[in-house]
């Protein structure tokens, strides 16, 4: 019974094996990629770059079709020249960067739609908006994997840098040469996230399995070294809720994951320990010192 | 005998600001190696631009900074203790450990002689016990001493510091300006920007006293007499909305260097 309820579908079904590969992919590195997200109060900048690469997106899809490495390139060419430049424009300019980020997501989303309808054949457009989690075949599995992998060393090998610019991006730029980098480094790696995900998820659900499990697991615990596993958990467990849903109900693989997701950021929300409403409103008896 | 090489710091002629408004306007003078100067003058007089200028956070709009050959980022700087995102998860011995990253760079570990500085500094500040507190669950005056820990952890030979003992009360005052004498007798260079005149008065020696221009530098018994003041009060009034290009001469300086 609980084995044709929760394994069933992806033993029999070579397509939903797929499915739960990519998405997993995804969350394990994308996850832990948001909590960094959510520390540098950038959980709104993730959605604005994820609408800054559908034009590139779409591009590469006009000139080449429904090709992996066209829409890739595309997208990543858009994501991050419109990371780098409103990085650019908050460092060298009064701007702050949430401001130049949306004035630059704006244009260039509003280039992509112009570029779109001049030649627009809409139907494949949804596999862009929204993915196709049930159709991956093995070059995007690469892609999503490799992208994963190259994700987690990143964040390894660079979480001191990460850590002291979210803290304190003024004493790491007098105290080390690379500090200037970093915040483009950590756009690079959401950038990239955001375009190996859309493939899966699509480019307006991609960002949710970014940012929803990481907002979650900040709610549990206030301790950084366990909230990126913790997120990156959260990811995966949504990941294989909201496939498993998506099988039984018939509803969009992708939506489907973001909503399980989002049922774990509402439960979350509500019995997290680390400043969930409950925690809050009813706190526990104080100590005596 | 100086266990610190920290270098002679001449300004010649340093305007420093922002979109093209000076906050310092023409100062020059020099700092020698081992002295204890604090930056007086009213709100707005330019004394954080003034460290900021020194630290290389800011870059001269005029004239220039020399720095006996040190870099800028060799400078060690206490920012005003808003500028840092308290609320960021990691804990009082992480936080202070991070002085360390001079040494170590980014990516190197951080071996048992780092965590001996940690815990030296620790103990000496007067933070032991509190090693695995949260960051945001300090006080005002612990996070102040925090900030003054990773100051000796990252033991560097010129130090700078912006309000020091805003609202931190007189014990915590006291610890620090302990501290600095420390710092003063290992002969590094210490200069603080601050308003309490009686901590200035007691604890350091000379004083720049700065609104915009430099109203006085040198012996601070001087530079804070009833006179100087006033003036200085008198200069920070004037801001003019319509100012007109600054025409003095850089030109007439850079003859005489």
């Amino acid at each position: 019974m609980l084995y044709d309820l929760l394994a069933a579908p992806f033993v029999d079904y070579q397509f939903m094996r797929r499915a739960l590969v990519g998405a997993l992919a995804l969350a394990l590195a994308g996850s832990p990629l948001g909590v960094f997200l959510v520390l540098r109060r950038m959980s709104l900048a993730g959605d604005a770059l994820s609408h800054a690469i559908l034009p590139g997106a779409a591009m590469g899809y006009l000139v080449a079709g429904l090709s992996l490495p066209a829409m890739t390139l595309g997208g990543l060419a858009a994501g991050l020249v419109v990371a780098l430049a409103s990085g650019a424009a908050a460092r060298f300019s009064a701007l702050r960067e949430d401001a130049s980020l949306a004035a630059f997501y704006l244009v260039s989303l509003a280039l992509g739609v112009t570029i779109v309808s001049l030649k627009g054949s809409n139907v494949d457009l949804l596999h862009v908006l929204f993915g196709s989690a049930l159709a991956l075949d093995d070059a995007t599995l690469l892609l999503l994997a490799g992208v994963s992998t190259l994700t987690l060393f990143c964040l390894a090998i660079f979480h001191r840098a990460l850590v002291a610019d979210t803290l304190d991006p003024v004493f790491l730029r007098r105290a080390s040469r690379f500090g200037e980098f970093v915040p483009f480094l950590f756009l690079g790696l959401v950038v990239l996230n955001l375009v190996a995900g859309f493939h899966a998820l699509g480019t307006l659900m991609a960002v949710g399995l970014i940012m929803l499990p990481a907002a979650a697991a900040k709610l549990w615990t206030r301790d950084l070294s366990a909230a990126l596993p913790l997120a990156g958990c959260l990811g995966a467990l949504a990941s294989y809720v909201g496939l498993a849903l998506s099988f039984y109900s018939g509803a969009p693989a992708g939506p489907a994951i973001i909503l399980a997701a989002g049922v774990v950021y509402f439960v979350s929300l509500c019995l997290g320990r680390a400043g969930g409403l409950i925690r809050n409103l009813r706190p526990r008896r104080h100590f005596e010192g | 005998m100086t266990l610190h090489d920290a270098p002679k710091i001449i300004l010649e002629n340093v305007t420093l600001g922002y979109d093209r408004r000076p906050a310092v306007h023409h100062v020059s003078g020099e700092i020698a190696p081992g002295d204890l100067l604090a930056v007086c003058g009213p709100n707005g007089g330019g004394k954080s631009t003034f460290l900021k200028g020194l630290a290389g956070l800011i870059a001269p709009m005029g004239g220039r900074i020399l720095r006996g050959g040190a870099k800028a980022g060799a400078f060690a700087h206490l920012p005003q203790a808003t500028e840092i995102d308290r609320t960021f998860p990691i804990c009082i011995q992480d936080f202070i450990a991070l002085g360390g990253l001079r040494r170590k760079g980014l990516f190197s570990g951080f071996s048992g002689d780092e965590d001996a500085r940690v815990g030296q500094a620790i103990d000496a500040i007067g933070l032991s016990g509190l090693e695995a507190r949260g960051l945001e669950t300090l006080s005002g005056g612990q996070m102040q001493r925090a900030l003054f820990a990773r100051l000796v952890v990252e033991d560097c030979a010129v130090i700078l510091l912006d309000e020091p003992f805003g609202a931190i009360d007189a014990a915590t005052t006291l610890d620090l300006l302990a501290l600095i004498a420390a710092w003063r007798a290992e002969g590094r260079t210490v200069i603080a920007a601050l308003h309490e005149f009686d901590i200035v008065r007691q604890a350091f020696p000379k004083t720049l006293l700065l609104a915009r221009e430099a109203i006085f530098w040198g012996d601070t018994a001087q530079a804070l007499s009833p006179e100087n003041l006033k003036k200085a009060k008198d200069m920070a009034a004037a801001y003019d909305a319509r100012a007109r290009l600054c025409e003095r001469d850089e030109a007439e300086h850079a003859d005489a260097v």
